[in-house]
Order: structure tokens, then sequence, then C-alpha cells
């Protein structure tokens, strides 16, 4: 499904990235890293909008030959970022947004760990389970 | 709407072309009103109402008037709309009865039978009248009658297909009026057939559509006949409309390829599977390109053709509804559509060909938009095309990487080869674009020409976008840029020009924490640091490397070999050193104190352990570790005292830092804690409390700049300290992960030391931690030798022997064999020794050390105590026996002495109740390590308070003396008699009290001896 999954930190720094197949990682950094521009540029044109109507679901940040990347950003700035592969045409904005509240709700139980400090990676198998049920649904 | 190159072709001209509609009968009648039907028609907005719920529309009319000819009428399956007559209009201006049934009655009838064949059923009479024939002809029947015969004869139930126009040519309210009418009637059919004959078409369209799943459908076929639509549409200026047309062709299309994909293929798209033979790009400056548009009718198109010829016409109807940046964000979309879609049927490309019509259609989007917009508008929307600038660049490096372009020594025959094939694809440069110098098709070949030509044409690209990119504040995506840029100047051999792109990269990445572009950022860095022959720069980022877990051990193990190579090449040739950032070779962990309270008297030994965490891949021989220390004589001299080390640093001595960068290079996490007090302030005068509040004491921590932590990457921000105190440690050995250090050091002067810095030698490179910190520091005190005598109980008594605590504090000074001290006698107060004197020696820290005996030597004046060998900073402690002898009571002087003087003079010693007296006892004492004698004042308390007094009985006088003991001790009186010293015959003394009569006395009791006297008689 996806090819690679991150969690940025408000600051900008990786919380959590994975990505498959494993020799792809570094162009996967590459792209999430640069993707963080259209994110800015998103969150900053929606500006001060009433906080309760945003929508977390940014859409499709850029697309690339190979990869369409998505965005979603929390309410306190943490940026989820979905690389899927382009020749997945299964994959509508519906499910993408989906996956994308998934991934929320499984952020948010990290959060809830009281043995998680926030700013820290991300190291939690629960996640990791999730994040692989999103990676290998139709791959 | 350029001329037709070849006349010969047929070529549509959808803006050119509007609704046909034919005129019969008068010609010449309808010449002459054409002139005002032509300019009025549009005038005036219609409202179009549509089927399918859509939604109405104003829509301004205009027709193309031809003469009426059999052959315009559609053939039975003929599909073409835009050549399709719309209405057919009738013009007669005959007011003759005779006339009309001669021959006009006939000419109508026989093209209503024409229309009637062809079941055309939009047709309109017209019926002009002039006063002039009028008057001309004045026999004539009323006028109404040629118009009711017509009605009559040919509209049965429509009276409304014949109108009448009046006085056409005339300026006057009639004609006016009667103009309106004309032109409303024509408007209203005009729209009336649109609906009728798009509504049937699209029926026909729907039902040709929903044969797709035949065997025999063709998408080329139906393609052509939706595009009809489509035209139609933009001939009556709905561009909107024919956008959908063309979009519904689009959806269609990509679902046929999704489910070609998916293994549902249609017969008729193998034939877009057909290699791909040009890449010509697309071409968006005709409205229409009929070349393509022929190769789709005759199912000949390949796909790139089909693709390129739907996105032509999407183009131009989009900047008809001038929507520009949508034609850019579709234009990507479709690029990496179709790039996609090749991928996806298996369609075989050469190498390079995508790339190349890539290429081409990005420029040619951007030329063409450029071409519609001014420049302020395009700089303000640039968001919308550096899309299409970035992806240009990347397709130009990759064809030049591809054709060679990028390398030293140019393009190989094999690479020649290849670019003339990619060239072959191009074909000729088209009509359209041949005129204009930067054509995308010029730049192109151009670029392709020749090393230096891709060159320019690569960094004006790449410049451009980069700029783009910064100029809309993508600063991550420029750097991504300036690295492919910076990866060709590599290529180029130019690393000087590629090091500021890496660096700029780097930096952005080190402040943002992303491990993985970091680590091959840093990668490329030292091959172009290595290339500028930048040794100090070189090596502080292969120490970097080194120690990176993201690479693999091999690489790591080269990076650290590399510096050692340097380290010991330059062994022979001293002079160069060079001197890196330590904290990516070894991270100081823990520092370990031994003593733990960092406190060494002068000449002391101090250990100082410290944890070293190595972080290169294999075990590095170190030559030196040293520290240097700060030297700092205290000014506050408590620090230096013994004491001081009891009250402070309880620690166990042992220091611990704090990670510098954990697996996390940068995260902000690593930011100290907040270390908040809680803070009271109390009013003076009642304690109060006034104020109350949280104070952070790490302020000067977390505020300071972020900056400062990135500009580890330049290394020159590390400097050697020159320190006086070094401490020093030779000849290390440093596996990989935790090594433990130890340097020893001899404290020397007193103060207090910093270390300050930490500085690995291996050969000439020095791997400096320029600051430690949290503070690390420790103290040497100096202590003067010291004599203390006290005594073991609260108080001395006088006249009782009673022992005496004798410290002697070392402090410097050692006491050699021989060394004594040499106490002066006082007359009243004795020393008493026994043969056996223990002198016991404690060390500093109040641990004993040893214990020896003590030589005592008394002559007359002097007693002399031989002390026992014992180092610097230890006490030597031992007892003697003094004795102060209370002043015998050999004059009365000597009682008034013993009685009223001290008790006089140590008023303020005596308490309320008790009053015992003091006696104070002074000793001077030398000491071997002063020249002055030390004077030693002993205070004995006398425990006896005697009175007496006088009584009388008649002639009997009594002597009452009363002896009180003040002292805690109880003492046994005995022996007790009263003498009288001056010897006079004449008294006897004759004592009361029996003689062996004993009193044990307690100090609280007053019990008081009597002594009876017999008084002197007379």
């Amino acid at each position: 499904m996806a090819v690679c999954i991150a969690v940025i930190a408000k600051e900008n720094y990786p919380l959590y990235i994975r990505s498959i197949p494993a020799e792809q990682e570094l162009k996967f950094h590459y792209t999430v890293h640069t993707s963080l521009d259209v994110v800015d540029e998103k969150v900053s044109a929606m500006g001060k909008a009433l906080v309760d109507q945003r929508e977390l679901y940014l859409g499709l940040l850029y697309p690339t030959e190979d990869y369409k990347v998505y965005g979603y950003v929390t309410n306190s700035k943490v940026k989820f970022v979905m690389v899927v592969d382009s020749s997945n045409t299964a994959l509508r904005d519906n499910e993408i947004r989906s996956m994308f509240r998934k991934l929320h709700n499984s952020y948010t139980d990290v959060m809830c760990n009281p043995f998680y400090n926030p700013g820290d990676r991300i190291h939690s198998r629960a996640f990791d389970n999730m994040v692989t049920s999103m990676m290998v649904q139709v791959c | 709407m350029e001329p037709p190159e070849e006349p010969l072709r047929p070529v549509i001209y959808t803006m050119e072309n509007k609704p046909i509609v034919t005129c019969a009968g008068d010609q010449n009648l309808f010449a002459s009103v054409y002139p005002t039907l032509s300019q009025q028609l549009p005038r005036e907005p219609m409202e179009w109402r549509r089927s399918y719920g859509r939604a109405p529309k104003m829509i301004h009319l205009e027709s193309n008037f031809v003469q009426f000819k059999e052959e315009l009428l559609p053939k039975e399956g003929n599909k073409a709309l835009l050549t399709f007559p719309f209405l057919h209009i009738y013009w007669t201006e005959c007011c003759d009865t005779e006339v009309y049934k001669a021959t006009l009655k006939d000419d109508i009838t026989k093209w209503q039978n024409v229309l009637k064949a062809h079941s055309s059923v939009d047709w309109l009479i017209v019926v002009v009248e002039s006063d002039a024939k009028k008057k001309n002809k004045t026999n004539i029947l009323p006028r109404t009658s040629i118009v009711d015969k017509i009605r009559n004869d040919f509209c049965n139930k429509q009276s409304d297909r014949c109108v009448v126009l009046c006085d056409p040519l005339k300026d006057s309210s009639r004609t006016q009026e009667s103009w309106n009418a004309f032109l409303t009637k024509l408007r209203t059919l005009l729209l009336m057939s649109f609906t009728k004959n798009l509504g049937k078409f699209e029926d026909d369209m729907r039902t040709l559509r929903e044969k797709r799943t035949e065997p025999g459908w063709s998408f080329c076929e139906y393609f052509m006949v939706q595009e009809e639509l489509a035209f139609v549409f933009e001939m009556l200026q709905q561009f909107e409309d024919a956008l959908v047309q063309y979009d519904e062709l689009d959806a269609l299309f990509s679902q046929y390829v999704v489910n070609f994909g998916a293994g549902d293929g249609a017969n008729w798209l193998t034939f877009f599977c057909q290699s791909v033979k040009s890449w010509n790009g697309l071409i968006l400056r005709k409205p229409i390109d009929m070349e393509k548009r022929e190769l789709i009718q005759s199912q000949e198109a390949t796909l790139l053709d089909l693709r390129s010829y739907l996105f032509s016409r999407q183009c131009t109807l989009l900047i008809f509804l001038q929507r520009p940046w949508e034609v850019s964000q579709r234009a990507l979309e479709l690029l990496h559509n179709c790039v996609q879609e090749l991928k996806l049927l298996e369609v075989s490309v050469p190498p390079g060909a995508l790339d190349c019509w890539v290429f081409l259609s990005c420029l040619e989007v951007l030329q063409r938009i450029e071409g519609c917009c001014d420049r302020a508008q395009i700089d303000s929307n640039i968001s919308h095309t550096v899309g299409l600038w970035s992806y240009a660049t990347e397709k130009l490096k990759s064809l030049g990487y591809l054709c060679g372009l990028v390398s030293e020594n140019g393009p190989n025959s094999e690479d020649l080869n290849r670019t003339v094939d990619l060239l072959a694809g191009l074909g000729a440069e088209r009509p359209e674009t041949a005129k204009t110098a930067q054509s995308p098709y010029k730049k192109l070949k151009e670029a392709l020409s020749s090393v230096e030509a891709f060159e320019k044409h690569y960094l004006d690209l790449s410049h451009a976008t980069i700029e783009m990119y910064t100029s809309i504040g993508r600063i991550r995506s420029a750097k991504l840029v300036g690295k492919d840029l910076a990866e060709f100047y590599m290529r180029k051999k130019s690393p000087q020009k590629a090091e500021v792109y890496l660096q700029n990269a780097l930096k952005n990445y080190v402040a943002e924490g992303w491990a993985l572009p970091i680590t091959h950022t840093r990668k490329q860095l030292a091959e172009c640091q290595k290339h500028l022959g930048q040794i100090e720069n070189y090596l502080q980022t292969s120490s970097l490397l080194a120690s990176d877990t993201h690479l693999t051990e091999d690489e790591r193990k080269h990076f650290c070999q590399e510096i050692l190579n340097f380290a010991n090449e330059q062994k022979e040739s001293p002079g160069l050193k060079v001197v890196l950032s330590m904290h990516s070779f070894a991270q100081l962990k823990h520092l370990h104190f031994d003593p733990s309270n960092a406190l060494v008297h002068v000449g002391g030994t101090l250990s100082i352990e410290i944890t070293l965490l190595s972080q290169m891949p294999i075990s590095v021989q170190v030559e030196q570790i040293a520290v240097s220390v700060h030297f700092s004589i205290e000014k506050n001299s408590y620090r230096k005292t013994a004491e001081w080390l009891t009250k402070h640093k309880t620690s166990n001595g042992i220091i611990s830092f704090p990670n510098e960068n954990s697996s996390v290079p940068f995260s902000r996490s690593s930011s100290p804690a907040l270390e908040l007090y809680e803070m009271y302030e109390r009013s003076p005068s009642d304690n109060s409390l006034n104020t109350t509040g949280i104070i952070c004491k790490n302020v000067h921590m977390l505020l300071r700049r972020q900056e400062s932590s990135s500009s580890l990457e330049i290394p020159s921000g590390v400097t050697l300290e020159d320190g006086a105190h070094i401490l020093k440690c030779s000849n290390v050995t440093l596996d990989p992960g935790v090594n433990k250090i130890i340097f020893r050091t001899q404290a020397k002067e007193p103060g207090t030391y910093t270390l300050r810095q930490m500085c690995t030698s291996v050969g000439q490179v020095q791997f400096v931690l320029p600051h430690i910190y949290p503070i690390v520091q420790y103290d040497v005190y100096s202590q003067d030798p010291q004599l203390k005598v006290e005594p073991l109980t609260d108080s001395l008594l006088a006249g009782i022997p009673q022992k005496v605590k004798f410290t002697v504090t070392t402090g410097y000074y050692t006491i050699k064999n021989g060394d004594s001290l040499q106490l002066s006698n006082a007359d009243a107060m004795l020393i008493l020794f026994h043969a056996e004197n223990r002198a016991i020696i404690y060390s500093n820290t109040r641990e004993k050390s040893s214990e020896a005996s003590l030589m005592i030597q008394s002559s007359e004046k002097v007693t002399s105590v031989s002390l026992p060998m014992a180092p610097a900073y230890h006490m030597i402690e031992f007892e003697l026996e003094v004795l102060s002898l209370p002043s015998t009571p050999t004059s009365g002087e000597s009682d008034k002495l013993v009685n009223k003087e001290p008790q006089r003079k140590n008023k303020e010693k005596q308490k309320a109740g008790n009053c015992m007296v003091t006696l104070d006892q002074k000793v001077s004492i030398d000491c071997p390590w002063s020249i002055y004698s030390t004077i030693i004042a002993l205070t004995f308390n006398i425990p006896f308070k005697a009175t007496h007094s006088l009584l009388s009985a008649g002639k009997r006088k009594y002597i009452q003396v009363c002896v009180q003991n003040l002292s805690e001790l109880g003492f046994q009186l005995s022996d007790s008699n009263l003498i009288d010293t001056g010897n006079s015959p004449d008294l006897q003394l004759v004592p009361l009290n029996t003689k062996c009569q004993k009193f044990v006395q307690y100090s609280a009791g007053e019990q008081s001896q009597a002594g009876g006297s017999k008084g002197i008689g007379g």
C-alpha cells in the first residue's frame, strides 16, 4: 500500500520513518524531507483558520514520476507523510484519508503512553505493527 | 489563429466556426439584410436551457450564413456536427399573389421537400416587406395575404415558422420593432435546434459509449465523436462544456489503461502499446494539432500521440478559460501519468526517449504559459510552475548522464550513438517553433550537442529552479536541486563549486535532524573536500563519518583509516597539526575523582579517571590524551580549608556528562531540562513571607542561540588553549566503546583547578573537546602546621593531675626525626609524665595511620616532647598529665591573691550561682616549624572556696572556717587544723572538730566545717 510512512515532529525532525524496500530508504528520506516544503506551504496557507474546522488532511503534497506523497498535520503540528507508489491506482483519496486517521489514532496511543517522552523517536511495537499493516496490505 | 500551412489539408478552426444557417430563396434580398443581421444577432444574450439537469446558460449567438445547397444537409450516419446546418431560412420579399402562385410556392415546396428528405425540421420562412415596393404595385392584395398564404401552405400548426420583417433597411421604430421580433425568433429557433440536435447527438454518443465492451469498439472512433461535441461547445464559446468532453475522454482512456494493467485488456488498446518511435513533446501553440488528430482518426496514434493531442486541446480550452495555472498543474500530472502508463502497458521505449519527451513537454508548457501571462502574473505563481522547471531539470540531468555529457572525458562512441538515436526520435522541428530562438526543441538539440552546451543549459535550468524554489520558500526542495548540481560538479571535477551546495544542504539536514540524508550528504562532502585538499575539513568530516552508525562497518573503517593514515603520514614531517573537534571521535561520559571530594592538599596526589566512549570502529592508538587545566587562586580562602571538604562536595566524586548526540543526531530534546527552584523572600523584620517564586537556574543553557550547536560542522571553531597546567596520559589504545583513562597529578600550588579542554593526539591529528561541561574542578589546599592543646574534661581543676590532649596538625610540615615540642615549665604547673606515653598519628581524613611511643625529657626549665615522625597533612595526638599547683598559702597576701584578686579578675567567668575561681596557666611551647613560641593558656578552676568568720560568745571567740567545693568532683578533707602563724603565746587555738573527722563534700552542698578556737583572752 504505502511504501513509506513518516511521522515528523513540529520542529521537522523525524520521529518515525519507515519504508519498503529498504534499499530505497535514503531516497524516501529525501522525498519526505522535501515534501515538508509543501506541508509548510499548505499549513501557512491555511493560516489562522478556525482550529476546529481545520482539515488535518493536506491531500496530495506533490506527485513525482514514481510516487505520490500525501500529507496530514495534527493540531500540535506533528506531520504525517505517506508515500504511495504511483502505479497503485487503487488507492483513492478516501483510502488515504482513512489511513491517515488510523495513523493518527495510533500516534495518539503512543503519546498516551506515560513512558514515552514527547519529542523522542517512536519505538512502539503497536505503532510499528500498525504501520506494517498499512504498508503490506496490498503490495 | 495561424494561417493554414497546407491549404489542402482540412483544418478545423473552431474559433472561427459559427453554427451554420443556410439561406434559400432570394439571395439578393438576404445579401442586403446580412450586414444588419450578422451584427445584431450576437448583440443580446439568450438563455439556453439544457437537458439532463444542466444549468441554463446565457449565450451570445452568432451564425455563419451560407447559401442553401442540398449537399450541406448531413447524410444518414454522418456524425459531423461542425458542418451541421442548424437552421434553414427561406428569404422572400414577394408581395404579389401571382408571383407567389407562379414561382414562389413551388420553390418553397421544393426547398421543404429537400429538408423533409433529410428529416430536418429546423426551418424558417422570412417575408420581407417594404413600403417602397408596396407603393410601386398598388394593385396588390393586402400584404398579409402572402404571409397568410405561406403560413397556410407550409406552416401547418407552426405559424411561428413564418415571420415578417418590415422595412429592414429603414431607420424607424417600426423597423426596429420588427427586427427585434425577428431576431428573438431567430435566436429561439437556433437554440431549439441546438438543444434538439445536440441532445440527439449526445444520445447517440452515449449509445456508442455503452457499446465499449463490444469487440469491435474503437476508442479512436468514439474519440472523434465526442470531440465533435467538444468542437461545437467550443464553437458556441462554451469552453467549460468543451473541456468536460475532453476530460471525459481522458478519464475513459485512463480507466482502460488501469484495467489493462489489471489484466482486463481491450483489443483496441494493444495498438497504443506499440513501441515509442517519436518523442517530440507536446505541441501547444496551435489550437488543434491536426497532424496528431489525423493519427487518431486513422487509428495510428501511439499513446504519447493521443495523450499529447488530448492535453493540447485541454490546454487550449484552459487558456481560453484563463486558467493557465491549471495547465501547469495538469501538465505535471500528465507527464507523470504518461511515464506510468507506458510502464504499465509495458511499451518499449528507448532509453532517454521519455526524458526527451518530458523535457520538451515541460518547456513547451512553460513557454505556452509565459506566452499568455505577463511577468508579474508569472512571478506570483511560481509555485504552480516550479514543479515543471524542476522536472525539466531532472530530465535534462538524466539525459546528460545517459549521453556521457557529464564526465571529464566527454561522450564515448556509444554515448554518441545513443545521442544520435535520441535526436532522430525528435524528428524535424515543427514549423510553429522554427522561428522561435529558444524553442524547447532547439534547446534540447543544443544541450545534447556538446558537453559545454549541456553544461550551460543544465546550469541555467538548475539555477533558475533553485532561485524559484528559494523565492517561494521551498528551501528543502532548493537544497535538493542544489545537491544534484553538486553531484554534477563533482562529476565535472570541479569540487570547489560543489562544496557550497553540499554544505548548505548538509546544514539544513543537520538542523532538522535527518540522519540518513546527513550521512549521505556528508559522504559526498568528504569526497569533495578530499578533492579540494581541505585536509582539516576532510578529516573532520571523516571522523564524523567514521562514527556514523548509519554507514556500514567497512565504510566507517575506511574513514577511520583515512584519519589514521594522515596522522601517520605526517609523523615524519611535523609542523602541520590538524585540530579537529572531538565529539565525533569520542565522547566524554564520566569523570571520577579520587579522592572523591576532589580536594587535595599540596603535595598530595589526585587521580582522575575518565570514561571515554570511543566512536571509532577500530582501535586507535593514541599518543597522548591531555586535559588542560585552568588554575586560579581562589579568593575565598574558605574553599581551601579542610572544613569545606565535609560540608560540600558530598558526591561520590563521579561527574557524568550529558550525551552530546545520541542516535538522533540533533533532537531538540537533548537540550538540558529546566532546572527549577523554589524561591522564598521573607521580610527581614518579622520573617513573614514577602514573595515566592520559581527560578530557572539554567536559563543561559536554554536560551542560547541555536546556531551554536550546528557550527560544529566548521571545525575552525575548535581552538587549542595553551594551559600551563596539563594532565597527560600517554600511549593509550582507545578501543571502540568504553575506555577508562586514569590521570594522576601531584598537587602543587593551592588553588582551584578547572578542567577546560581535552585533547587527544593521534600523530599530527588532535581531537579537541573545546569545553568540558558541566564544570569540573578540583581544589588544592595548603595548611599551616598547628598545635592545639585542650583538656579532656570540660574544665581543668587546679591542684590535681589531669590529662590534656595535644594535637599537632602537621599541615605542610613534615615532622622529622628529632623534632620536638619544647614546653617551658611554668612554676605553678607541673607536667607529669610516665615512662610509657603513646602518640597516635592520623591521616588527613581522620584515619588512624600509626602509633608511636613518645619520648619526654624534662629539665629544670624545659620539658621536651620529641614527636614521632609524621608526613605532611597528618595529625599527631597524645596526652600529657598536668598539675596546676594551687598557690601555697604561705602568706596572707597570697591568700588574698587567691581569694580576692582572681575573683575580681575573672569576674566575668563566674557563673551566677557557682563562683569558681579560675587560674590561667600559660605555657610557652616552641614548635619545630616555627621560630616563634606558641603560648598556650590553660585555665584551671580552683575547686574550693574558703570563708572564715570570727564569732564571739562572751569572752570566747570562735573562728569558723568554711570550705566549699565548687567542682563536680568529690574531695575528702582530712587533718584540718588552724595554725597561728603569728606564734603569739597568748593565743591558743582549740579545735572543736574531732581529729579524725572526715567529711566528704559535694559540690552542691554547703556543708560547713566549723573550727572552734579559743579566743584571745582578755
